[in-house]
């Protein structure tokens, strides 16, 4: 037998201890969300960037809008906050359309990606079970992302109401004017509301996203959209229907309309009474789509076990 | 209880048979050599046995199936199925948090250590790392988990001889110092020959020779023939035949060697050696049925 010629005698490795190993505390969901962040950090940065944007346009509106004519926002009737408030929402619409975007393709590439640059091998070394890791990137999807939303559109409307404040203050209109008509806290905690309503009735499509992603030997976003695109056009051409297309639309946005009245939380003096939180659960197809999404998962689970590297 | 014991396994990829009928048992405590040409079923058979794809025929590893006990047997099993598969993005400080947070007998201390004896710095990521440091990083991994077998697949393909010769060195000291399992694969057959303590070849998806390296030290002999004796030297039934700068030289198994002094040197066999002579038979014995 060759000795070790180039490893220290005083190895460090001595004396080795003893552990009884197995006791040792592991945590394998969290570190598996752990690394799920640090893989695709574009989950906070792309919303991080947005923000930004629309902060630095918000920003040249206020100061554009407060040095021309007087003081413009102060000039609004008590009774009439929605040109004050319409930026805030314009802020948690965009942001939370992104946070839509960057979902999708997280979980279009989730299972995909680690086939294709086989690391999958290197994560199926350790002792974190398919169910696991799937469990981990559908709660990226639903659960993480959401609340990175949610932080980012509270930490940008706290800037905003600096800023309004400060040119307000600035330009000697006084804080009179930011007498929000929508307390904003109230808003919060209808957006919170919303985020939860949309990563419940949107399960079943991060569901599919995750199967088609641990399923597809490539293209994942066509074998994703495509085949339900020809269901659609299948549908028009023999029935003249457009009933699947209905069904899409409504599971993108139906959840929306389930969790709230007809009015918007935003702009108006009392967001939670726009909560309707018994609609939504009372709807049948948030039922049936959290039934699916699981039935999705079980199926991305068991397709993980038998996909190798690509 | 055998650390791997296989029987009868089968494992077809639509028409092509990668593994028909591999009988394999490895003890406790060995090193075993699996060698084969490519597209012999070494990969497919590390891979049944690390439960990474479904198989007919009967295989326990420490006891358990591994496809249907695959999370179980995790705890127990360390690999390196490839190199190249550290995800590309990972920082190492990032890569040795994630598998202390999920490997209950990873000792970090231990990685860590490994690394200090290498360039890698803490603070890299595996895109910045060339091919060797991504190898050292994963080995240092794969090496601080404190596993009961350990499954190597072509762990140096594509690395330099000074590294190779590094790696088999620290994986000896670092079996010598415990008692565990290593099941490996190479197209480096010569540097293995002395780190092993079983061999098996394999070949078609079969079993071409299954012995222990005191089995290969004993049988296997090669003769190097002085001219004239040829003859005489091929009464005694040879298993292969090659020349080398005009001279035959003839291996046997099982052959006094006392005997074959007579017709000329001899020596121990390489396993590189063994293996050509294996394959060379098996080729003439498949072409011998086909007849």
């Amino acid at each position: 037998m060759n000795p070790p010629s180039n490893v220290a005698p005083e190895s460090p490795l001595e004396p080795r201890p003893s552990v009884p190993a197995a006791s040792a505390r592991t945590l394998p969901f969290y570190w598996s969300l752990r690394r799920e962040l640090w893989e695709n950090r574009f989950l906070y940065l792309a919303p991080l960037v947005v923000a930004a944007v629309v902060l630095i346009g918000f920003a040249v509106n206020v100061i554009h809008s407060a040095g021309r004519a007087g003081t413009p926002l102060a000039l609004h009737l008590p009774n009439d906050p929605t040109p004050i408030e319409q930026p805030y929402a314009i802020a948690a619409v965009l942001l939370i359309l992104t946070g839509l975007l960057a979902g999708g393709f997280y979980c279009l590439d989730a299972l995909y990606g680690e086939r294709r640059d086989r690391s999958i091998l290197f994560w199926r070394s350790l002792p974190v079970s398919d169910l696991t890791t799937i469990l981990s990137k559908a709660s990226v999807a639903l659960v993480v992302l959401p609340l990175v939303i949610f932080a980012i559109i509270v930490a940008t409307h706290l800037a905003m109401l600096l800023l309004h404040t400060a040119v307000l203050l600035a330009s000697g209109a006084g804080l009179a004017a930011l007498r929000i008509h929508t307390p904003l806290a109230e808003l919060w905690v209808a957006l919170l509301y919303g985020l939860a309503a949309l990563a419940l009735w949107h399960a079943p499509i991060c569901g599919w996203l995750l199967l088609v992603s641990a399923w597809a030997r490539r293209a994942v976003f066509l074998w994703a959209s495509l085949p339900l695109l020809a269901i659609c056009i299948a549908e028009k051409v023999a029935f003249n229907t457009s009933r699947f297309a209905f069904f899409l639309g409504y599971r993108f946005w139906g959840g929306l309309a389930r969790a709230f009245g007809t009015a918007r939380p935003c702009c108006v003096p009392h967001p939670l009474a726009t909560l309707t939180p018994g609609n939504l659960l009372s709807t049948p197809g948030l039922w049936i789509g959290l039934a699916v999404a699981a039935i999705f998962l079980a199926a991305a689970v068991r397709m993980r076990r038998y996909r190798g590297p690509i | 209880m055998a650390c791997i014991e296989a029987r009868g396994l089968r494992k077809a990829f639509g028409e092509t048979v990668a593994l028909d009928g591999v009988n394999l048992r490895l003890e406790e405590g060995r090193i075993l050599g699996l060698i084969g040409p490519n597209g012999a079923g070494k990969t497919t058979a590390l891979h049944a046995i690390l439960g990474l794809v479904p198989y007919e025929g009967e295989l326990k590893v420490l006891g358990r199936n591994p496809w249907t006990e695959r999370d179980r047997l995790m705890r127990d099993v360390a690999f390196i199925a490839d190199i190249a598969v550290l995800p590309r993005w990972f920082r190492v400080s990032q890569a040795l948090d994630y598998v202390a947070g999920v490997h209950p007998r990873f000792d970090r201390v231990k990685a860590e250590a490994f690394l200090e004896k290498t360039a890698v710095r803490r603070t890299s990521k595996v895109r910045e790392l060339s091919k060797g440091m991504q190898a050292q990083l994963h080995l240092a991994l794969v090496m601080a988990i404190d596993a009961a077998l350990l499954v190597l697949d072509e762990p140096t393909l594509g690395l330099d001889i000074a590294y190779r010769k590094n790696f088999y060195d620290s994986l000896l000291s670092d079996y010598l110092d415990r008692s565990r399992t290593i099941l490996l694969t190479t197209h480096h057959v010569e540097e293995i020959q002395y780190v092993i303590t079983d061999l098996t070849f394999i070949n078609v998806g079969r079993i071409a020779l299954s012995c222990t390296m005191e089995e290969f030290d004993s049988r296997y002999r090669e003769l190097t023939v002085n001219p004239g004796n040829l003859h005489a030297a091929r009464e005694l039934r040879p298993i292969h035949e090659r020349q080398v700068f005009g001279r035959d030289i003839l291996l046997f198994d099982g052959v006094d060697p006392a005997r074959l002094a007579a017709h000329g040197d001899v020596r121990t066999p390489g396993i590189a050696d063994l293996f050509v002579a294996v394959m060379d038979r098996s080729a003439g014995e498949a072409r011998g049925a086909a007849e």
